[in-house]
């Protein structure tokens, strides 16, 4: 298709205005995001965030010096070409913006809205010293929000069938990721996923008001008309197992299940009624949908008061969902301080600017109940920041004496989750390391066994959805080359056969 | 979408539905459970596998009318559709040659005792099974195990059909009588308890399979957790079948009752529609 901004010689002498004007540097101020009013959104599940106007997104990305080095591209874990993509936005053309992302990163409307930007790309953006940086992440968001409201999305042509198949395990966005690389390449991909829907945390996890999940069933939408697949309630190890996926005639395997095994802290209450893993809490409120209870049929307890253990997205994700199923306290327990809090910053001060609670150097000791089994309180103590531990943060050491009871009737559990075992279990030879995470190569994905290859968190253990889409690329890339090989090596046997037998 | 090839009402509100699931049953085995929702508003709920039949590939599951999703699934009929079905799900239940097994099954517990008989038998197990139900017209399956079991009791609360009592007293009576190697109970948890605390006195090795609150049932979510010897493990992933002794009942008890109040609100709201 012709770039419709180079067709006709006004339009080069307008785009060589605006590349001039970029050049220069314009001092205006970052565009805000706009957002639902803070009261009104405290009380329901719709979207917080709601987007840049077109004016708005081309005005943003025209604050891109595009500066030689572009640090962004490097900030990127995939390297998305973003002053490529900037300048298409500013010179109107979204859709080439969207080409331009997609070159790197299949699901853009998920990442521009969960990326952790200002830990990334934003963060080295030459304008960040001085002014705000370029909202690189709000205008990934905005050209795929752009394609898709437009209602046209593009289908690329697909080659003919290289009549090899690969099954590809759980269907997060590593998963997702593979599925429409390999796809795209002709490869017959059938996508097993363990839930009745299709999408991984960006399903059961991460809540409608920060990624309305009609936008992750598009992105779902789009893989099947990639003729990709999908074969939800199928818990791959007992459902059917990797060795079994050979036999039934499948060239390659991707696992990409997660780190969804939710931890708990091993003290005395936990299980009391009223006491959550973040897991259970979010896939009963977000999968399940039960804030609509009982026009959906999944209850979930809401509380009058509500704290939650955890200081990361899932932590902040659990204590806004509580909020917005009715709790009139809402409280973070995280034991360290607000610097080492890891989640996304926006989401920190969208929570605050909801009326969170934040109980820093605060850690529990103790879930406190009633005769009938019912949670009542938090014990919880004060803590003060040591030396730093080997991640580099800053060690919480108790504050002898300092105990305190917050009274609460919900605890939800968010200190982390690890590796699934299940897959690992049922595949015999299958190298993990001593937590459970799958061995891979980080550059291909490749396990110990041939055609089996792994990727994003059951990898890495949880890290981003940017990670672990930037995983399945690379893991597609080696999967198709080694069905290429795989291709030759059977040429090859073929011709031998024919050699030997002629 | 699984179609129910065969609906039959057992028993007041107990249900006998039949699905084709071919790759399912292919890989199930006794003890183990499957997670189905009945449409898309639907729940995820936990039924234990009663029946397979691995030359046709059918699954059998038997539903109990206790709340609003499990009467939405008595209400469909032959030839209905549900949305989703999962499984296999659990540890399948440890078979081997033990001797004598007694296998008892209490109310809805008596549906998944069909395939743990058939498994300890066709290695060579003595089966005795004791079956209880509240009442005559709630017995089910009596005929079908008997042509399993070695011997078969039946217990009804009222005393209209069968030993007066509870299972518990047709056990107590076999303990005294019988040498016996491994109790197998499945059941309502006040009566796995019951169990539980009779044969511990005779130190005799007992399993019972759990059912706590599940809704993934792959080990993602926790809501199923029990305490095991005073250490939390995920029923759906860890069990469901645990040693009887080591069991927490009472913890289990009352996080069954976690969501009481709003499951009489779906009751009730589904019985106006
Ligand atoms: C609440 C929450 C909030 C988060 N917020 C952010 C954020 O703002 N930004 C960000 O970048 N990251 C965030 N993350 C982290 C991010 O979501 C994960 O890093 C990412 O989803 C990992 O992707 P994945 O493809 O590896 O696996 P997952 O998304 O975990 O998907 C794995 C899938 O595999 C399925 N599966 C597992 N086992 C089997 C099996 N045996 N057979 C079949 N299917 C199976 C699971 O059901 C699941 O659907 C958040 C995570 C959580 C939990
Ligand atoms: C491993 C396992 C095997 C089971 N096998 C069978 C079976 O073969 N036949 C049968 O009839 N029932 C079985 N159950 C119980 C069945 O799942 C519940 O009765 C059903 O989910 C109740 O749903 P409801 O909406 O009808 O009732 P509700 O009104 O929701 O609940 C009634 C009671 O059922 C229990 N319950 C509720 N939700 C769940 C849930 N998601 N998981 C487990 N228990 C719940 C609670 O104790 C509750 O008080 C099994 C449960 C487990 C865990
Ligand atoms: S049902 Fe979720 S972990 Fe067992």
């Amino acid at each position: 298709m012709p770039d419709p901004i180079s067709v006709n010689g006004t339009a080069n002498q307008k785009k060589a205005e605006i590349m001039q004007l970029m050049q220069k540097g314009r001092q205006i101020s970052r565009t805000p995001m706009p957002t639902q009013e803070k009261l009104e959104r405290r009380a329901n599940f719709k979207e917080v965030n709601s987007g840049y106007s077109p004016i708005q997104a081309m005005l943003e990305a025209s604050r891109c010096y595009l500066c030689p080095k572009a640090p962004c591209v490097l900030g990127c874990p995939v390297n998305i070409d973003i002053p490529a993509f900037l300048t298409l936005i500013a010179l109107g053309d979204f859709k080439g913006a969207l080409r331009k992302i997609k070159e790197s990163n299949s699901l853009p409307a998920v990442c521009g809205r969960v990326c952790p930007q200002e830990e990334q790309c934003e963060k080295v953006c030459v304008l960040t010293k001085k002014f705000k940086s370029v909202a690189i992440g709000h205008l990934e968001r905005f050209v795929a929000d752009y394609e898709m409201q437009s209602g046209e999305i593009e289908v690329p042509e697909l080659p003919p069938p290289t009549g090899k198949k690969v099954a590809i395990i759980g269907s997060g966005p590593a998963g997702l990721t593979v599925a429409g690389d390999l796809a795209k390449l002709g490869h017959a991909v059938t996508v097993l996923e363990a839930f009745h829907v299709a999408g991984g945390v960006l399903m059961y996890g991460i809540p409608e008001f920060r990624l309305p999940k009609g936008i992750v069933q598009r992105e779902i939408t789009y893989l099947k008309k990639l003729k990709v697949e999908f074969r939800p309630n199928t818990l791959v190890g007992r459902t059917v197992t990797i060795p079994e996926l050979f036999e039934q005639g499948y060239d390659a395997v991707f696992i990409g299940t997660g780190a969804g095994l939710p931890q708990f802290m091993n003290i005395p209450g936990e299980n009391y009624n009223g006491v959550y893993s973040a897991n259970e809490f979010l896939t009963r409120v977000n999968l399940m949908k039960a804030y609509d209870f009982p026009h959906y049929d999944t209850p979930v307890l809401k509380g009058e008061k509500v704290a939650v253990i955890g200081g990361g997205n899932t932590a902040l994700d659990a204590i806004r969902s509580a909020l917005r199923l009715g709790a009139k306290q809402a409280m973070i327990v995280y034991r360290r301080s607000e610097a080492e809090m890891p989640g996304r910053k926006e989401e920190y001060e969208h929570a605050q600017e909801e009326g969170i609670n934040f109980n820093f150097l605060t850690a529990p000791k103790r879930i406190l109940g009633n005769p009938d089994g019912w949670v009542t309180g938090l014990e919880c103590q004060k803590m003060e920041l040591g030396e730093a531990d080997e991640s580099g943060r800053r060690r919480p050491i108790p504050i002898p004496g300092s105990e305190f009871i917050l009274p609460v009737d919900i605890v939800i559990i968010a200190i982390g989750t690890t590796a699934n075992p299940v897959v690992p279990k049922t595949t015999p030879g299958l190298s993990t390391n001593k937590w459970g995470y799958i061995l891979a190569d980080p550059e291909t994905g490749a396990t110990n066994i041939p055609g089996v290859f792994a990727g994003g968190d059951i990898v890495t253990g949880s890290a981003t959805v940017i990670l672990a889409a930037g995983a399945g690329k690379k893991a597609a890339v080696a999967i198709h080359s080694y069905l290429g090989n795989l291709e030759k090596s059977t040429e090859l046997l073929r011709e031998n056969q024919k050699q030997i037998q002629g | 979408m699984p179609k129910i090839l065969e609906k039959i009402t057992l028993a007041p509100k107990i249900h006998q539905l039949r699905f084709c699931v071919p790759e399912l049953v292919k890989k199930a085995l006794p003890g183990q459970f499957v997670i189905l929702r009945a449409n898309e508003y639907g729940e995820r709920i936990p039924m234990s596998i009663a029946q397979m039949d691995k030359k046709k590939g059918i699954l059998t599951i038997v539903v109990l009318e206790v709340g609003k999703s499990t009467a939405l699934l008595g209400s469909l009929k032959t030839g209905d559709e549900i949305s989703d079905l999962l499984g296999p799900l659990g540890n399948p239940t440890e078979m081997k040659l033990f001797g004598t097994v007694v296998c008892v099954g209490g109310g809805i517990g008596i549906a998944p005792l069909y395939t743990l008989i058939e498994g300890f038998k066709s290695l060579g197990n003595k089966i005795i099974t004791i079956i209880g139900a509240k009442t005559k017209e709630s017995v089910i399956k009596e005929e079908e195990l008997r042509k399993i079991s070695d011997r078969v009791l039946v217990t009804t609360d009222d005393g209209s059909y069968g030993i007066k009592g509870f299972v518990t007293d047709a056990l107590k009576e076999l303990l005294k009588n019988e040498k016996i190697d491994l109790v197998m109970a499945v059941g309502p948890v006040l009566m796995m308890k019951a169990v539980s605390q009779m044969t511990k006195a005779y130190n005799l090795k007992t399993w019972v399979s759990l059912n706590p609150i599940m809704i993934d049932g792959t080990g993602m979510c926790g809501g199923c957790r029990v305490l095991i010897d005073g250490k939390n493990k995920f029923a759906c992933v860890d069990g469901p079948d645990f040693e009887a002794s080591l069991v927490d009942f009472d913890n289990l008890i009352q996080r069954q009752k976690c969501y009481l109040q709003q499951e009489k609100t779906a009751y009730a709201r589904s019985n106006q529609r």
